[in-house]
């Protein structure tokens, strides 16, 4: 029988060996040498701590309790290595672009670095895997005492069980805290611990196969007469269930992907695809052949170890009851092996998940406003990870402890499964689905654990313990649709199933709909973006917008985070990057984005935005900020061309103004040539009457026909000048408005008819008018004479003015909804263009004075028609002189 | 999904024979859990305490099921990572996951 110093000896021994692999394997590393540390097989062998020593005596255990059911804890792995494209693919290369440091900082800093999420996803996982760890404390202990059984002599010490527990915690501790936290970044690779776990996963393999070749070939005698016996067994049977077949096989396969320390070993220590690739087949072949020899050596303990025997140690107590204590001793070392690399890795995860997103964000929080972070942030950082450490194990240690390690911690690890379970559809929602949201993450995450917590890991204690008896009977409150393990009413299933089901599915359900429900705050959107299109996106969105940051205060804090050195040749390429020469970089938003992610794989995704955001000043961009800015150019560019506008309008008006003063020069001087004009033509006939009347006054022998003559003389003079003077009078009447408008019914051929005969009748001339009459048949409701008046004068006017030697006139009536268009086109030279806006005004007449007129009559016209609500226009580019009169058909109705 | 709109509609619809075999890799390794699952989950059917499935005859099942997986998946692997070595010109798309 081999003693128990002995066994304490080897114990030490192989521990010893351990700390030397870690240590050479840290050495290596650090010289640069450790290429192989990074080989696809040592993060393979690795992954081995999924297989803990639940799986490596509880395994056995379970194969004899419940038959083939123990294999599903191994196929969900298997199936999700096989499938590593689809999902590990994803997240590893996430785990890597992110400098993601935990399960927690993933989830929070996929939304929106949220320190909740990531305080629940750490206080969940701690819940979960305090038992488990107790349960691998458990193990060391009981496979102790199957020695201390085996070895009378050894002395009886009292509450050894718990000392063994206790030094056992306090050795993995002490080697947790050196090699576990030997460098801040959490993302870098822990390649003593990797490399020691590794070393380990072979010693448990080898171990368990070593078993399982001694009981196939030395106790059962071959393959076949195995088989045989195991069908002749009490496992000879199928006697699994489809439900729990199904559902642990998805459980372990959820479990796998979202449990702390698998994650840890599988994404955070991952360095490539290449790793991946090879552990896809590699871990499901590790899977199979630790679990190969199960069943023969649950069945050979069962025929050969007395009755009541434990079986979860069939694996020890099998060839200690041969005799074989050099198997017995590495099956105990294989056992060992299992917890201690299980709680190694478990412990550094879980106290990086609690140093960055519980104790940081508190410590950060209690020295808010400092600017600058006085003390060694590293410092604070590395303790704070240590004393994590320390209280992860001090707390599976308490639990072990207090729960005196009975039956009840065997059944743990299903239901630790169960609930870092939870955290799946936020994983899974979160990697694959840009719809996901914070609030849907917190709201799934919340109804899991407390589903989880009220069926299933409470009432694992046993009913009466944390929850009354009659809860399970009457339900709370005598709700009996809330019983615990008949939720909504539905009893019979199987307590883990029951949890499963109810947890996971109202978990999704709930993290979907308030998804869908929801809207994500800026920088979700951002992240989400960057974790759904990991592939496509290579850098990411910025985030932070160039500020006031100072680049100094950045590198203080950066170096007491990452230390001086690494700090300083950050900061140095980053400065060469940016094209400067010293050796501080300005801050430009790339900066702070790269700054923040390597600070982010130091204290988790959450405290780096903090502790940059501290510095910055809360600069961090939000998708407000940017549509601020937006908005901001939006007002510029419409204020902008507001401007344009009015200096438009202002170019316009001075235009007008231009021409309004061009006209008024012309127009005073045309009235200064008019006055003379008119003074003349008022002289003219003046001087005429005054000197006939003088000849009449003084001359008293005058014949009679003289008489006449000169009276007939003076007589014609005083007409011109009444006519003259009443055109005056006409233009000021229509001028003030003070016309009274006879309005009646007329055709316009018989006004354009009375208009030529008119015409034609005042002067003599050779002028040809043109008309087309059927055009002419418009009825119209207007002033017929003044129409008549406007008419007249236009054809005067051509009569007097038209310059072709065979002057002809054309009127074109068109006929126009409620309106009627007449044009009065001659065959002359037309109207000079710098006269054609000055034709309309009084006094105003053109060009050589041909014909004496006043110089009224456009003017008269053109009262007239704006009086009959019309228009009257020069038509330029006809070959003459054109004149467009517009008529309203009907005055009465468009007046209205 | 529109910042990668210029890079999608570039994309070619038909591609070489060597990117065209990495691809239907990939699909292999896509479908090959599929197919695991399928036959671990045949157990569901078989009757419960009877002698009609011998636990022999699962044992062999279940761990050919496995050996064949590990086998595919190796044989996987090795083909993309031949692929890859051996590719004159890198799928402009490897890093993607939905390629066509």
């Amino acid at each position: 029988m081999i003693a128990m110093q002995a066994l304490a000896v080897i114990s030490v021994a192989y521990v010893l060996f351990l700390f030397a692999v870690a240590f050479f394997a840290e050495r290596a590393a650090r010289r640069g040498r450790g290429a192989w540390l990074r080989a696809p097989v040592i993060y393979t062998l690795s992954l081995s701590i999924y297989c803990t020593a639940w799986t490596f005596y509880g395994a056995v255990g379970t194969a004899v309790r419940g038959g083939f059911e123990y294999l599903t804890i191994y196929l969900g792995p298997s199936l999700v290595l096989i499938g590593w494209f689809w999902i590990l693919r994803r997240l590893v290369r996430i785990g890597r672009s992110q400098r993601i440091t935990s399960v927690a900082d993933l989830i929070s800093s996929r939304y929106g670095k949220s320190n909740l999420l990531g305080v629940g996803v750490t206080v969940l996982s701690v819940i979960a895997a305090t038992p488990y760890i107790a349960l691998q404390l458990q193990s060391v202990v009981l496979s102790v005492d199957a020695f201390r059984h085996a070895d009378p002599a050894a002395p009886v010490v009292a509450d050894s069980q718990t000392m063994t527990a206790f030094w056992v915690a306090a050795g993995l501790a002490v080697f947790t805290v050196i090699f576990g936290t030997r460098n801040l970044d959490a993302n870098e690779r822990h390649h003593g611990v990797v490399t020691a776990i590794a070393v380990e996963a072979i010693v448990k393999l080898a171990a368990l196969l070593a078993v399982g070749i001694f009981v196939v070939w030395g106790l059962m005698g071959g393959v076949t007469e195995t088989l045989a016996r195991i069908d002749a067994s009490a496992l000879g049977e199928w006697q699994v269930s489809g439900g729990r077949w199904a559902g642990l096989t998805f459980l372990s396969a959820a479990a796998f992907l979202c449990l702390p320390r698998m994650f840890q070993v599988m994404v955070v220590e991952n360095d490539s695809d290449a790793q991946l690739r090879m552990a896809s087949w590699a871990f499901p072949l590790y899977l199979m052949l630790m679990s190969l020899f199960i069943v023969p050596i649950a069945v050979a303990g069962l025929e050969i170890l007395p009755a009541g025997a434990n079986p979860d140690l069939f694996v020890l107590t099998l060839p200690l009851a041969s005799g074989q204590e050099g198997l017995a001793v590495l099956s105990f070392l294989g056992g060992f092996s299992s917890a201690t690399s299980m709680v190694i890795v478990a412990a550094i995860a879980l106290s990086t998940m609690v140093s960055n997103h519980i104790v940081m964000p508190i410590w950060l929080r209690l020295r808010e406003g400092t600017a600058s972070f006085s003390g060694d942030v590293r410092k604070v950082v590395l303790r704070s990870r240590r004393l994590s450490i320390a209280g992860v194990l001090l707390l599976g240690y308490l639990y072990y402890s207090v729960s005196g390690g009975g039956a009840a911690l065997s059944a743990i690890g299903l239901v630790s499964f169960t609930g870092v379970a939870q955290v799946l559809p936020a994983m899974l929602g979160g990697i694959f689905w840009r719809g996901a949201t914070r609030a849907g993450a917190l709201a799934g995450l919340s109804v899991g654990f407390v589903i989880w917590m009220y069926t299933l890991f409470l009432p694992s204690f046993g009913a009466g313990t944390l929850l009354p008896v009659n809860l399970f009977d009457q339900g709370p409150l005598g709700i009996a649709w809330l019983r615990p393990q008949a939720l909504f009413g539905i009893e019979g299933l199987d307590a883990l199933l029951h949890t499963v089901l109810w947890s996971l599915s109202l978990n999704a359900v709930v993290f979907i709909s308030v998804s869908l429900l929801s809207f994500p705050q800026p920088l979700e959107r951002l992240q989400g973006a960057q974790f759904v299109t990991t592939d496509h996106v290579g850098g990411g969105a910025r985030s932070w917008s160039s500020s006031a940051a100072q680049a100094e205060d950045l590198m203080v804090m950066t170096q007491r985070i990452l230390g001086a050195r690494e700090a300083q040749d950050l900061f140095l390429t980053e400065a060469q990057r940016q094209g400067l020469s010293g050796s501080l970089p300005d801050p430009t938003p790339d900066f702070l984005e790269v700054l923040e992610k390597r600070l982010s794989g130091a204290v988790g995704a959450a405290t780096a935005h903090a502790m940059v955001g501290q510095i910055v000043g809360g600069a961090a961009v939000s998708v407000q900020d940017l549509m601020a800015v937006a908005d901001e150019t939006a007002q510029m560019m419409e204020y902008s061309a507001r401007l344009e506008a009015q200096s438009q309008e202002l170019t316009r008006t001075a235009r007008q103004l231009r021409e309004a003063n061009e006209k008024l020069t012309r127009l005073s001087v045309q009235k200064d040539a008019f006055l003379s004009q008119i003074s003349h033509e008022l002289r003219t006939p003046m001087t005429s009457i005054r000197a006939f009347s003088e000849i009449l006054r003084d001359s008293a022998d005058m014949r009679p026909s003289d008489q006449t003559r000169y009276a007939s003389i003076i007589h014609d003079e005083a007409l011109r000048l009444t006519r003259l003077l009443d055109d005056l009078l006409d233009l000021s009447v229509l001028e003030n408005g003070q016309v009274n408008l006879n309005l009646r019914h007329g055709m316009l051929a018989d006004v354009l008819d009375r208009a030529a005969a008119a015409a034609s009748a005042e002067e003599t001339g050779p002028l040809t008018i043109r008309r087309r009459s059927d055009n002419e048949e418009v009825l119209l409701y207007t002033d017929i004479d003044r129409l008549s008046q406007v008419f007249i004068n236009l054809i005067a006017n051509a009569r007097k003015y038209c310059d072709a030697p065979d002057p002809v006139l054309e009127i074109r009536v068109r006929g126009d909804v409620g309106r009627v268009v007449i044009d009065f086109i001659d065959n002359g030279s037309g109207v000079a263009p710098d006269a054609q806006d000055v034709i309309f005004e009084k006094f105003s007449r053109v060009g050589e004075q041909k014909a004496g007129g006043a110089g009224l009559g456009l003017a008269i016209s053109r009262q007239i028609m704006v009086r009959l609500g019309g228009t009257i226009s020069y038509l330029p580019g006809q070959g003459g002189a054109a004149f467009r009169v517009v008529l309203p058909t009907d005055l009465a109705l468009a007046a209205q | 999904m529109s910042a990668e709109g210029p890079a999608r509609r570039a994309r070619p619809l038909f591609v070489a024979r060597e990117t065209y075999r990495r691809r239907r890799l990939r699909d292999a390794a896509r479908a090959l859990p599929v197919l695991g699952l399928l036959l671990w989950m045949v157990p569901l059917l078989w009757p419960l305490n009877t002698e009609a499935v011998s636990a022999s005859g699962a044992l062999v099942f279940l761990f050919t099921v496995w050996a064949g997986l590990v086998i595919v998946a190796g044989a996987l692997v090795s083909a993309m990572n031949a692929t890859d070595r051996g590719a004159a010109v890198p799928d402009p798309l490897a890093d993607e996951d939905d390629e066509p």
